[in-house]
């Protein structure tokens, strides 16, 4: 992984000291509230329901086993001893002491961690494939993109005071597991006909309460324009993105209005301007940092391996994790593991100290001491080889992460709702684990096969809902968290904005109409294979709506 | 002492806002600075005078309506309506980068300690701090940060290529 250099050290260690010495000024009343909040929020740092909320940079979902160890020790000493991973792969601490942010930023530093755009007005953290460097259906590792976009990003001097806060999101493969279309920017490695690699530039997209899926707005960009491009466009919506309406402010919004082809012409005609400048990357630039990202040193191993066939054969539980929380790696022998933080007993995307600990530990036993972060709030080991699966299973069974539901409909992102959040209308997370409770059934999720459930707290969509195969979202009505049903949406290649089906149902109602929408696929479907989204596509709501309101 | 910094040090200002011109009679001696609807209105006869002249741009104006007169300028002001409306952050970038221009460039309005290293790269020169900052304390933001990674009015190339 990228090894920060004597400067990247230093620009850290610069910024724990301006942190320290706003939350002084702060403190001493030198700074008014109004006026910190534009500080802390650039340094992730949010005031929720009950406390304050640092929001932790993982730039694109990629950990060593020391920085988790970090993470832990995070947990432990200034907050109520757990994390929470977000969708972005992020971790957020709920707990945190005014007071005590500028030291866990200092702990933060000593491994190259840091809360650094995490939210504001600014280029918030770039996300990308958590299966980067290993995927079977990869063109090219999306990393040192990532990384160049992280330091071209960071502080930069004209884009930290935008309309909104700008999310960009990288993928080098085949399926899309980063979101990419409901990104401010998504960028998509791509062929074209002479076969060179470039970029698949998709702008505007984004959840909330206008939901849009992104527009290509170039179908080939070669890869040394990168930087210059994405300043193209950042230029164009600093300067007429509106300001003058919160809601409005995002960039989908001016895609929308200006209209996607004169939006085009916009950032061309910018991007002609600065193309030859020195953010042009040479190839020795790009060439620089994916040095960061070769290929470990892999055994030379078979494929397959008798002892795990024997042990798919004898023990069932494990036969059933392998089936839904493995895949298959770009080396012989290696698999990917998915570590599902959705069982029962914990919120969605919620780790202890004592199991990213141990989550630190099985990574340098097991997979080349690294760890990544997904989207869909899980964490992956992504080097484990074949025959280290079962003894790997064990353990991670004792620390209660290995639930057989990865992309399965108990695999739900939620967001943290009425619990925690100041913006939220209405809980999620007891609904997510009522349904992950009621649909606690191996055999039953497994008959449903690839189906997502997301659940947001209120119209700003942190759960996702609208890129959910079933949507979930909780709103107020009159005093009363009700919670409305949308249907076929998808965060995929295949990106769709879910539909609202009908009027929104009681609290104690959600999981029986989840139950209804659930029977009518099983009884739709052609044949086992054919997914909820597919069949929903197919047949369209009103079946669907008979059943839920007759 | 007041609450202008120039090239990093307090200074004292000696340009006169302006506004209200109808004649050059009414003008008064000295430097003088007027909004871009009163340049645009009555650039010949300020062009005439034999003083330091500057003007003064909302961040929605449109920079092409000055761009030909940058050689008789030697101030441009820009506005921060608000610290969290960053428009002049990139009408100063494209005065300096683009248009080359070589005077003072001013930052008014919501201008804080933690936006001047940000001004600082994009090509501001020249402060007025907003009312109740502190004048010695905000000099510090130029040199509280010093590593930088991407290309701005004061860097031509990122990080990556400044050592090769």
């Amino acid at each position: 992984m990228y090894q920060y250099s004597e400067q990247d050290h230093q620009l850290l260690l610069e910024r724990v000291e301006q942190f320290r010495g706003q939350v002084q000024r702060r403190l001493k009343g030198q700074l008014s509230e109004d006026e910190f909040k534009q500080q802390r929020l650039r340094n992730g740092l949010y005031l929720q329901l009950h406390a304050y909320m640092l929001r932790v940079a993982i730039p694109y979902g990629l950990l060593s086993a020391e920085q988790m160890r970090t993470l832990a020790h995070i947990a432990r000493k200034y907050d109520k001893g757990y994390g929470h991973f977000s969708t972005r792969q992020n971790i957020q601490y709920n707990w945190p002491q005014l007071e005590d942010v500028p030291d866990i930023l200092d702990d933060l530093a000593a491994v190259e961690m840091h809360a650094i755009q995490t939210s504001g007005n600014c280029i918030r953290n770039t996300t990308s494939d958590p299966l980067a460097g290993v995927a079977r259906d990869e063109l090219e590792d999306p990393r040192p993109y990532c990384e160049l976009i992280r330091q071209w990003s960071t502080f930069h001097p004209e884009f930290n005071f935008l309309p909104r806060k700008f999310k960009i999101a990288v993928s080098g493969a085949i399926h899309d597991r980063a979101a990419v279309a409901v990104h401010d920017i998504g960028l998509r490695l791509v062929n074209n006909a002479e076969n060179e690699t470039g970029f698949e530039i998709y702008v505007g997209g984004g959840l909330g309460r206008t939901p849009m899926i992104g527009k290509l707005i170039r179908d080939f960009l070669p890869k040394e324009d990168m930087l210059t491009y994405l300043e193209a466009i950042l230029r164009v919506y600093n300067q007429l993105g509106r300001r003058d309406n919160l809601y409005k402010a995002r960039i989908k919004i001016l895609v929308h209005e200006t209209g996607e082809d004169e939006f085009r012409a916009l950032v061309e005609e910018e991007w002609q301007k600065i193309k030859a400048t020195g953010l042009h990357l040479r190839e020795q630039d790009i060439d620089r940092i994916k040095a960061f990202f070769v290929d470990p040193e892999y055994d030379d191993l078979p494929d397959t391996d008798r002892e795990f066939e024997n042990q798919i054969l004898s023990n069932p539980d494990f036969a059933r994790w392998a089936d839904k929380n493995i895949e298959l790696h770009k080396q012989s022998g290696y698999r990917v593991v998915y570590l599902s933080l959705k069982s029962a007993h914990q919120p969605p995307g919620d780790v202890t100290a004592d199991q990213m600990d141990a989550i630190a530990d099985l990574a340098d036993k097991y997979s080349l001491s690294q760890i990544r972060t997904t989207h869909r709030q899980n964490l992956v080991l992504s080097d484990v080889k074949l025959q280290d699966l079962h003894a790997l299973w064990l353990e991670l069974k004792k620390l209660d992460l290995a639930t057989p539901n990865y992309n399965h409909m108990t695999d739900i992102i939620s967001c943290p709702g009425l619990d925690f959040c100041a913006l939220a209308t209405a809980r999620s997370i007891p609904i997510s684990q009522e349904i992950t409770n009621r649909f606690d059934d191996y055999d039953f999720v497994n008959d449903l096969g690839d189906l997502s459930i997301n659940i947001s707290g209120c119209i700003n969509a942190c759960g996702h809902h609208h890129v959910a195969n079933i949507g979930i979202l909780g709103v107020n009505k009159k005093g009363t968290e009700v919670y409305q049903l949308t249907l076929g949406g998808s965060a995929r290649e295949d990106a769709s904005i879910g539909k609202i089906i009908g009027p929104a149902f009681e609290a104690d109602q959600i999981v029986d109409a989840v139950s209804d929408v659930l029977t009518v696929y099983l009884d739709k479907r052609e044949d086992p294979e054919e997914t909820f989204l597919t069949t929903y596509r197919r047949i369209g709501q009103p079946p669907f709506k008979e059943k839920l309101y007759g | 002492m007041g609450n202008y910094i120039k090239d990093r040090k307090p200074a004292d200002d000696e340009w006169m806002p302006f506004t209200g011109l109808e004649e050059a009679d009414s003008l008064p001696a000295g430097d003088i600075y007027v909004p871009l609807e009163e340049w645009v209105a009555a650039r010949g006869m300020l062009l005439g005078r034999n003083s330091r002249l500057g003007v003064s741009l909302k961040n929605t104006d449109d920079l092409t309506l000055i761009k030909d007169d940058l050689e008789r300028l030697d101030l441009i002001v820009l506005e921060f309506p608000k610290m969290a409306d960053g428009r002049a952050f990139t009408q100063a970038r494209l005065l300096r980068d683009r248009y080359g221009f070589k005077g003072e460039i001013r930052a008014t309005g919501d201008v804080l300690h933690d936006q001047l290293f940000y001004m600082q790269r994009c090509g501001f020169n020249a402060f007025e701090l907003r009312s109740g900052e502190d004048l010695t304390g905000s000099l510090k933001a130029f040199t509280e940060m010093t590593v930088t990674y991407q290309p701005a009015t004061d860097e031509e190339f990122p990080i990556w290529r400044r050592d090769t």
